[in-house]
């Protein structure tokens, strides 16, 4: 199946506090406890929610369209 | 899996919020997990939804974790003194009448040593957008007893419970006269945008109260996890509809959240300035 978002992580601004998986409903994200930073463990998974967007304290985590993520990748 | 790095200018254009950051200035200085990030997005994509450009918004803070916000604010911005944050927003807005002015605060900042200013400025009704961060613990010097801790949790000045009833800060408002009175959380994220979005547009003066979790220090000292305060939030807080629906009995521990009073009867107190103003000076001004 393919994913209805692409989800973006801006390591420098993660601290780690793990909220956004926590309110993840598919399980996309997982923390890397040695780096204390996000990764995308299942990017296959996203359904576009944008919860893990809009709950990150740190505006750190961004969820684009896989349209968008291609406009801004090609661009 | 790591992810691609994608310029931030691309992210502006797709995020069309971001306009209102210092991204020079990121990441912020806040503990991981701190819920006044939340309420500072919410801020910002409210503002983004009303149309409002940059230079018209003034942004006031007073001291405190929360009023770092507006050191990561694209706009006119004020750090003041230690809970003065009202009274020179209402300074600002007498002065410059057509700036959007949102007051960031915390617990601390506006009910315990600026407790006055607070219910002064509510009593004026001056049209200022005052979002109180409440997050019941003095986070910044090291987690005291604030006014809105918890009976019966923990603080670094009362290791065996606080005993000591918490203020209710909406009943408070409303008493003082605040003609908006709204509470959001920040695990609801839309929501507390339309909240603060609400109380921007409202003319008079709006409170948004954001329960909003200390992760790192009420956390430690009450034995909980980052999760499991946000899921307390999310537990514990009913739309304000719902609670009315609920008998008494089943009230209790239950807290309401949405817009808690608006009243669009009573004047606004710049207006009522600047009439004067106008009258005593025969109409020149």
């Amino acid at each position: 199946m393919a994913a209805k978002g692409i989800v973006v992580v801006k390591e420098e601004w993660c601290k780690g506090c793990n909220i956004c998986a926590a309110v993840c409903p598919t399980q996309v994200l997982k923390l890397d406890k040695v780096k204390a930073i996000m990764t995308v463990a299942h990017p296959e998974k996203c359904i576009g929610c944008k919860q893990c967007e809009m709950i990150c304290p740190d505006f750190c985590i961004y969820v684009f369209t896989p349209e968008e993520y291609e406009e801004i990748v090609s661009a | 899996m790591s992810t691609p790095n994608i310029p931030m200018e691309k992210i502006v254009e797709k995020k069309p919020y971001f306009k209102y950051l210092r991204l020079n200035k990121m990441p912020t200085i806040w503990c991981p997990g701190c819920g006044i990030g939340q309420a500072f997005r919410a801020t910002c994509m409210a503002l983004d939804e009303l149309g409002i450009p940059n230079d018209k918004v003034a942004m006031v803070s007073g001291i405190g974790c929360s009023s770092r916000t507006p050191g990561y604010f694209d706009g006119f911005t004020l750090h003041t003194t230690h809970g003065r944050a009202p009274t020179f927003a209402t300074g600002l807005k007498l002065a410059r009448p057509e700036l959007t002015t949102i007051v960031f605060t915390g617990d601390g900042d506006a009910l315990a040593i600026g407790g006055n200013h607070f219910i002064h400025a509510a009593r004026r009704n001056i049209d200022i957008t005052v979002v109180l961060i409440n997050n019941w613990i003095y986070g910044m010097t090291g987690g005291q007893v604030s006014p809105t801790t918890p009976t019966g949790s923990y603080a670094t000045t009362t290791p065996y419970g606080n005993y000591e009833p918490q203020f209710d800060v909406a009943k408070l408002a409303i008493a003082a006269g605040a003609t908006y009175v709204a509470r959001g959380t920040a695990y609801h994220a839309m929501e507390l945008k339309k909240l603060i979005m609400d109380g921007i547009k409202h003319k008079g003066f709006s409170l948004i109260e954001v329960l909003s979790p200390c992760t790192i220090v009420y956390g430690r000292k009450n034995r909980m996890s980052i999760e499991e305060m946000y899921f307390w939030f999310k537990e514990n807080t009913i739309p304000v509809k719902a609670w009315e629906k609920l008998p008494e009995e089943k009230r209790a521990g239950k807290i309401p959240r949405g817009v808690l009073y608006h009243d669009d009867s009573r004047p606004e107190y710049t207006e009522l300035y600047w009439q004067k103003v106008k009258e005593l000076s025969g109409g020149e001004k």
